[in-house]
């Protein structure tokens, strides 16, 4: 098993603003093995979202060196698929339209016409979304907008899926089922998954390992926690269970106790 | 847009929902003494319908009366010279009895000085939209492109478009090129400018989902650039061709030939009266269905933003 599978080395951060210089993310050395399914979590503005940006390469970073499977992420690439945190449907394209330009960019020069179609169905089966292929993002609910996106980011059978806050702009229920749906989904298709969250729940839940980040600004890496619960999980099973209590606790001590007072400083 | 939404339930209470309204309390008779009660929600419906409908259609129809009224008071009490509205709309009657007659070139019907002012300004008006939307594109798309041209465009875009209407007939030496080069010249800004504008504006989200799909530039152009740009896009083109269609007149008074600018210059001299606010009328109910006609186009094109 290759542990190395995302590697960051001494990763910095800096943005250049009307005020001067921003310095986001110090010293982040973080590595990901191949299928592990890691949460960055962290209070707002502390460069959860830059760290992923950077791993899916819309960004640069202003010193250090991250790589995917051994070859440095100079730029975007299919390779990384995002979910977007608002989903980023194009509005005049319909769900299955949506898909198909991704399917169509990973896969249409080796397969055919007929090979992709039955790319663009099946990631739609996968979000139990067929009924709603022929609907444009305006007509389906916020959920369903969401399950789009992450089909469309799984139909180009993608190294790396990065997610940033996917279900947070949901309501509990929802946001439940989708946790699930990708509980399921990941079990499938052993997918590396980083996700940005400020959920601890979601973060327990889902995640083999979790990575806590301090306070911005100059935000780096606090803590690492293990998750070492059996899949498949249940979250009913899981909810009086002693281990993950255990977890959740160790999660929130770090976020309220150890880096609470400077959220309220600031 | 209120005429549509109270009209109709006016419609439906006088044929299909006024039966079972009494029909309604038959079953159960202990409701007996609400049957009595029963029609007056729907008279008060109806009344309320028909209020909307007044409403709808009522004021417009006051505006209208006002402005022949007060033609009528000035036509009447001034030596002005101005025609009654009466002897207008007679005049108004003979002159679309034969709309395309054509008596050599100074001497044609109404209805082809309209279409040779319109086939000026779709020329003038083409022309401009095959320059102006890809130079849009352009200026919207690159920063550079953007900082060289934004301050000429400042500079030539509050200029009368009159003023280029020597400069047309100096370098191509005829009337009706240099009235499409007016037309031209004073449709193109506000292409371009609602171009650029549009492609600046294009979510950062959307361009990220290219990025990260790594998706060619034609992709970028046809799946996400262009359907994005194309709101604006519409509004910059209905804005032209309202200018286009407010200059042609003037320009077709000072070129001469075959158009309603000129019909207008023509009546004038022969002191027809009545024949101008006849064009004016005409000049006002054409520009009104280009807006209108556009206005429908860019509906169709206009996709619900979607916000998470």
């Amino acid at each position: 098993m290759n542990t190395k599978y995302i590697d960051i080395q001494a990763v910095e951060q800096t943005f250049k603003t009307k005020k001067g210089l921003f310095p986001a993310l110090r010293d982040i050395n973080l590595s990901v093995a191949k299928g592990e399914f890691v949460a960055l979590i962290g209070h707002s503005g502390c460069g959860k979202s830059t760290l992923l940006n950077l791993i899916a390469g819309l960004t640069t970073p202003t010193s250090g060196v991250l790589l995917c499977a051994e070859k440095e992420i100079a730029g975007p690439g299919p390779e990384r698929a995002v979910v977007f945190q608002n989903h980023s449907l194009l509005p005049w394209l319909t769900c299955y339209e949506n898909i198909y330009l991704a399917v169509e960019r990973v896969f249409g020069r080796t397969e055919t016409r007929i090979q992709l179609k039955v790319r663009t169905d099946a990631a739609l089966e996968l979000v139990g979304l067929k009924q709603a292929a022929q609907k444009r993002p305006g007509e389906i609910s916020g959920g369903m907008k969401q399950r789009v996106g992450i089909a469309r980011a799984l139909s180009m059978e993608p190294k790396v899926l990065l997610m940033d806050e996917p279900f947070g702009a949901l309501d509990a229920l929802t946001r439940a089922k989708l946790q699930d749906e990708l509980l399921e989904i990941v079990a499938k298709t052993h997918a590396t998954v980083v996700m940005v969250t400020h959920d601890v729940d979601e973060a327990v839940l889902l995640s083999d390992k979790i990575v806590m980040m301090t306070n911005g600004p100059a935000a780096t890496i606090g803590e690492v926690l293990s998750v070492e619960l059996p899949r498949p999980r249940n979250r009913v099973a899981l909810a009086d269970d002693a281990q993950y209590q255990h977890y959740r606790k160790a999660v929130i001590d770090f976020l309220y106790t150890r880096q609470g007072h400077v959220e309220k400083a600031a | 847009m209120v005429a549509a939404v109270f009209h109709l339930p006016l419609e439906t209470t006088g044929t299909s929902a006024a039966p079972v309204i009494t029909q309604a309390p038959q079953p159960m008779s202990h409701t007996a003494p609400a049957s009595t009660a029963e029609p007056a929600p729907a008279q008060k419906k109806q009344a309320r319908d028909l209020r909307g409908f007044w409403m709808a259609v009522l004021p417009p129809v006051m505006g209208l009366a006002l402005l022949v009224l007060v033609w009528q008071a000035i036509a009447s009490t001034s030596n002005s010279g101005i025609p009654k509205p009466a002897e207008t709309w007679a005049q108004a009657v003979t002159v679309f009895s034969d709309p395309f007659y054509s008596n050599g070139p100074n001497d044609q019907g109404i209805g082809w000085n309209i279409l040779s002012s319109l086939k000026r300004v779709a020329i003038g008006f083409g022309l401009a939209a095959l320059v102006g939307i890809p130079a849009g594109f352009a200026i919207g798309r690159s920063v550079f492109l953007s900082r060289m041209f934004n301050p000429l465009i400042s500079l030539l875009r509050p200029v009368s478009p009159l003023a280029w209407l020597p400069i047309g007939l100096l370098v191509f030496k005829g009337a009706n090129p240099a009235a499409i080069w007016t037309i031209f010249i004073c449709s193109i800004w506000p292409m371009i400018i609602n171009t650029a504008v549009g492609v600046q504006r294009v979510p950062q989200d959307y361009m990220n989902v290219a990025r990260v799909l790594n998706l060619s530039e034609w992709k970028i152009f046809s799946k996400i650039l262009f359907p994005a740009v194309l709101p604006y896009l519409l509004t910059g083109v209905r804005l032209a061709v309202g200018t286009a269609w407010l200059v042609i007149v003037a320009a077709e008074m000072l070129t001469g030939g075959v158009g309603i600018g000129f019909w207008v210059w023509d009546e004038w001299n022969n002191l027809n009266v009545s024949s101008i606010i006849i064009a004016i009328f005409v000049i006002g109910i054409v520009g009104l269905l280009l807006e209108f006609a556009l206005i429908k186009l860019a509906s169709l094109f206009t996709y619900e933003e979607v916000k998470a």
